[in-house]
């Protein structure tokens, strides 16, 4: 079986800054591929987003809907509530 | 009376789908009168999973935010001339391209998505469907604001419409369209929601649009992004509904099959032109369309047909035949661009030694012992003021509608020909995979409008070359043709002229 | 010191587009709107016949009967394009998030007796279905309609209904403290309250119309001009405890029935002076539709005001007076 990543890519702006730290520090195995404007991030099999580690580097509340504001692309299947946005392939 | 509070999922529910009711004073088959006669058999509406769960307020405040900052920046670019900072004058022939090509298609989607919006059964379905809908009619206008800018220096641009409607290569894009526009709402949901939106745009605006970017087109990068911002809700939608259909009934796989591989291949041949964009046309290059393909179909579209194997359905039919031709298809593209530019609404030119060996770089097994010889003999005649035209009228697919030039699987100095013959006539096809699409349904595809056809039957302004270029609206001497010596060219050369003028 | 300043040749080769300098009768700088409006959609050679309706092609004049020479005429005074037309809306739906706000932190509809509560539940939040078909119609307009011009706004209308069908559904979770207890009661009463039969039976009746443009008729000026006007016009005096936050609540829907028939109106008129035909048309339907909409509502407007439903006929001969500005025939 070859891996299946999830994947991310995200603006390369100031409002999608803190959501990028965010998910290079809350998934570990994070592989990033720069691109001209935007930024691509991959997991093997999950990536997730964490409400409260965004507000933190934000300094104030987010929603994980405002995510929509910098998205350029996904992989995976989403799962999203108040606190977290997951990309994740069945295992 | 203590009742629980909704959780944000329930709330959602009764903001969206709750609003349905089961009708009594008509039939439910005379108000949704198209859903069934597909063969795809719903057992319950109630089991579609809702993508995003997007209320109208937020939907205004999101997009009104995004739109707020993409004018912004469209007015920037504007008022700074930003048409003077791109990394070459030839750039401009993408979004000629893009504008004629892929705007309309937007277009097209918006009116499909309000149709399916309207006419799928199931209610928390076609709320996802208007809201992609009013998105696709987003992405066609500030398409149509951001280029207008440079469509008041550069040409090629400005008949995008009619010429959509008209000109032969813009059939690829449009006979796709309308296709899936007058399938039934099922199949237009997967082959666009699906097949198009999931599979293969990515293709499209991630890899291309940073081309955007890193050529100093800060417009349309903007554009390209803050619509791909909105991709988000529809690669959700589409997923969600193939994993819909394939979990309802056991009966709807082989039609799904049928739908992912016919539309796969489909857009597989349409995005052949974007290939040649990524690859040629643009100056300053970020990745090859085979560097492109492998990430995001090979790699992430294998990851997600592998995710949808639990169903039973299979990677598209043809799939490894299309990134085997993914060594070729923007050489044989561009190629074909260049010897038809005289009747086309942009320019072409030939890849210069530099842009050459980065095409040897980056395709080892295939440009140099396929292509770069050919360029290099038409760089040459070019040069000995012999430019090679192509001077016939090319024969077309019967399905994809781009002109017969596509090679054998495994061998690529061959021709590829496929027929079949429907009530006595016989259609011609580029490949197998066009050639099992009108196999399927050949009462639908016998009815192409086919440009060259049409020209032979005087149905296209006359029986000429200028006749039929006026009727297309293709300026001659001016839209077409070379850009060496183009009035584009002489434009660019001028403000470069200027600029290193002031900074001497 | 004097600075000469060097400027690049800016000169523009063109204003705009080549179709758009057409229909302004000359190549000058044109609006967003006109350059994102003027002549989008298809007009000929088309692949292939719909599937699902092939006596047509997908986009085809000869879906509704009213004939115009050129289907850009009726264009939209407010020149919405998407994003004006979101800018328009968010900043409409800001005001309305603060009235939520007020209404919700002083708890004015928390406090409100069960009687009107009940009252409310059976004669205002059921509403919210006739906004949902009213969403419907609109969808099927855009999908079914000829030309950007008249199509485009017809999604912005069919999200707006969907938003103010929101609008009401937050009303009834505000009622019972977020549980949904009283929007299901509602869709009881919409299913079954005699006062709503008529609207209903209404709403599913136009549901099933498929000429596009007598389907516009019924909407602007049966279901918007009769029904919901009488429905957020009787407010005050229908809720005695609650009207006026209701009306707070709802003045989404008085900005948007303001905003909406500046363009349902010139529509209207435009199609209708384009030929005698098309005026004796329009105004069949418009009298048809606006008596269906008024023994629909007569039953409401009684529940709601005790009035044995003087208000719907009045709000049908509001609506007939409408239509005879608009140059219909009443």
């Amino acid at each position: 079986m070859m891996t299946q990543l999830a994947s991310i890519t995200l603006m390369r702006n100031d409002d999608a800054r803190p959501i990028i730290d965010a998910i290079m520090a809350d998934n570990p195995d994070v592989c990033v591929l720069n691109m001209p404007g935007a930024v691509k991030l991959d997991c093997d099999g999950r990536l997730r987003v964490n409400r409260a580690s965004v507000e933190e580097r934000m300094g104030r509340a987010w929603s994980p809907q405002e995510i929509q504001l910098v998205l350029v692309s996904m992989a995976g299947n989403l799962e999203e509530d108040d606190d977290q946005f997951t990309l994740s392939w069945h295992k | 009376m203590t009742a629980k509070k909704l959780s944000l999922k329930q709330r959602y529910e009764f903001l969206t789908r709750d609003l349905d009711w089961e009708p009594s004073y008509q039939s439910a088959d005379d108000i949704y009168p198209y859903d069934k006669f597909e063969g795809i058999k719903i057992k319950d509406w109630s089991g579609w999973e809702d993508p995003f769960r997007l209320t109208m307020d937020s939907y205004w405040k999101f997009q009104a935010e995004k739109e707020r900052k993409l004018y912004a920046v469209i007015d920037a670019f504007a008022q700074n001339n930003g048409q003077t900072g791109v990394s070459d004058g030839r750039y401009i022939n993408v979004l000629k391209v893009f504008l004629t090509g892929i705007s309309p298609e937007e277009y097209q989607a918006h009116r499909g998505f309000a149709f399916t919006g309207r006419h799928l059964r199931g209610a928390g379905t076609r709320v996802a469907c208007q809201m992609q809908s009013l998105d696709e009619l987003r992405h066609v206008q500030t398409q149509i604001h951001t280029i207008s800018h440079y469509n008041k220096y550069f040409d090629g641009m400005s008949e995008f419409p009619i010429q959509h409607d008209r000109v032969f290569y813009l059939s690829v894009p449009k006979s796709f369209f309308d296709d899936a526009r007058t399938a039934g709402p099922f199949e237009f949901m997967v082959a666009v929601g699906f097949a198009f939106e999931y599979v293969l745009t990515n293709l499209l605006f991630v890899p291309f649009m940073s081309g955007a970017a890193y050529n100093g087109d800060m417009s349309t990068v903007t554009f390209g992004f803050s619509a791909q911002s909105d991709e988000s809700r529809h690669m959700t939608l589409g997923i969600e509904v193939i994993k819909f259909l394939l979990e309802q009934h056991p009966d709807n796989l082989p039609i799904v099959q049928r739908w992912v591989d016919k539309w796969f291949w489909r857009g597989f041949r349409l995005l052949g032109i974007v290939a040649a964009m990524m690859d040629y046309m643009l100056p300053k290059k970020v990745m090859s369309w085979k560097e492109a393909w492998d990430i995001y179909f090979v790699e992430a579209g294998g990851a997600l047909f592998q995710d949808l194997a639990r169903y039973g359905l299979k990677m598209p039919k043809y799939a490894d035949i299309a990134t085997e031709a993914g060594e070729h298809i923007s050489h044989q593209n561009w190629g074909l661009f260049y010897q038809l530019c005289h009747v086309a609404g942009f320019h072409a030119w030939m890849p210069d030694a530099e842009h050459l060996d980065w095409l040897s770089a980056k395709y080892p097994n295939t440009f140099d012992k396929y292509y770069r010889p050919r360029f290099e003999m038409w760089a040459k005649q070019e040069k000995e003021g012999k430019r090679f035209f192509f001077n016939g009228l090319p024969q077309l697919c019967s399905c994809c509608q781009l002109p017969m030039l596509y090679t054998e699987p495994g061998d690529p100095t061959k021709t590829c020909f496929r027929s079949s013959v429907f009530k006595g006539t016989r259609y011609h096809f580029c490949s197998d995979g066009c050639k099992d699409i009108f196999d399927g349904e050949p009462e639908k595809y016998v009815q192409s409008w086919l440009p060259v056809n049409q020209i032979f039957q005087g149905n296209c302004g006359g029986a000429t070359v200028p006749e039929v270029l006026d009727w297309y609206k293709i300026n001659v001497g001016v839209d077409n043709g070379d850009y060496v010596g183009s009035p584009d060219e002489a434009l660019w050369n001028a403000w470069t002229a200027q600029r290193f003028s002031e900074a001497s | 010191m004097s600075v000469q300043i060097k400027t690049v040749d800016l000169t523009p080769k063109r204003q705009t587009f080549a179709h758009v300098a057409r229909r302004l009768g000359g190549d000058k700088p044109a609006t967003r709107y006109q350059e994102a409006t003027l002549d989008l959609q298809a007009t000929e050679n088309f692949h292939y016949k719909p599937l699902w309706e092939p006596q047509f092609w997908q986009y085809d004049t000869r879906k509704t009967a009213v004939v115009m020479a050129d289907w850009y005429k009726p264009l939209d005074p407010r020149q919405y394009y998407y994003g004006s037309y979101n800018i328009a809306r968010a900043n409409m739906q800001s005001a309305g998030e603060r009235n939520f706000t007020f209404v919700e932190e002083r708890g004015l509809l928390a406090t409100i007796s069960d009687a009107e509560r009940a009252r409310v539940t059976s004669l205002l939040l059921p509403v919210r279905h006739l906004h949902w078909g009213s969403n419907m119609n609109m969808a099927e307009i855009c999908q079914r309609g000829y030309g950007t011009a008249v199509t485009a706004p017809c999604i912005f209308s069919a999200g707006d209904q969907l938003g103010m069908a929101q609008i009401v559904s937050r009303i009834g979770l505000a009622l019972d403290g977020q549980t949904g207890a009283c929007l299901a009661a509602a869709k009881q009463g919409w299913m079954s309250n005699p006062a709503w039969q008529g609207v209903r039976q209404m709403i599913e009746d136009t549901l099933v119309q498929r000429d596009w443009f007598e389907l516009f008729t019924a909407q602007v000026l049966g279901v918007n001009e009769v029904v919901l006007k009488l429905v957020y016009g009787a407010l005050e005096q229908a809720f005695p405890e609650s009207g006026l936050a209701l009306a707070m609540l709802t003045g989404f829907m008085a900005d948007w029935a303001a905003d909406e028939t500046r363009w349902s109106d010139a529509v209207l008129k435009t199609v209708a002076a384009e030929s005698e035909a098309n005026k004796a048309l329009i105004s069949g339907w418009a009298e048809r539709w606006i008596a269906r909409a008024v023994t629909a509502a007569e039953p409401l407007s009684a529940a709601l005001l005790g009035d044995h439903g003087a208000a719907a006929r009045a709000a049908g001969d509001a609506a007939r007076g409408h239509g005879r500005k608009l140059g219909l025939a009443l």
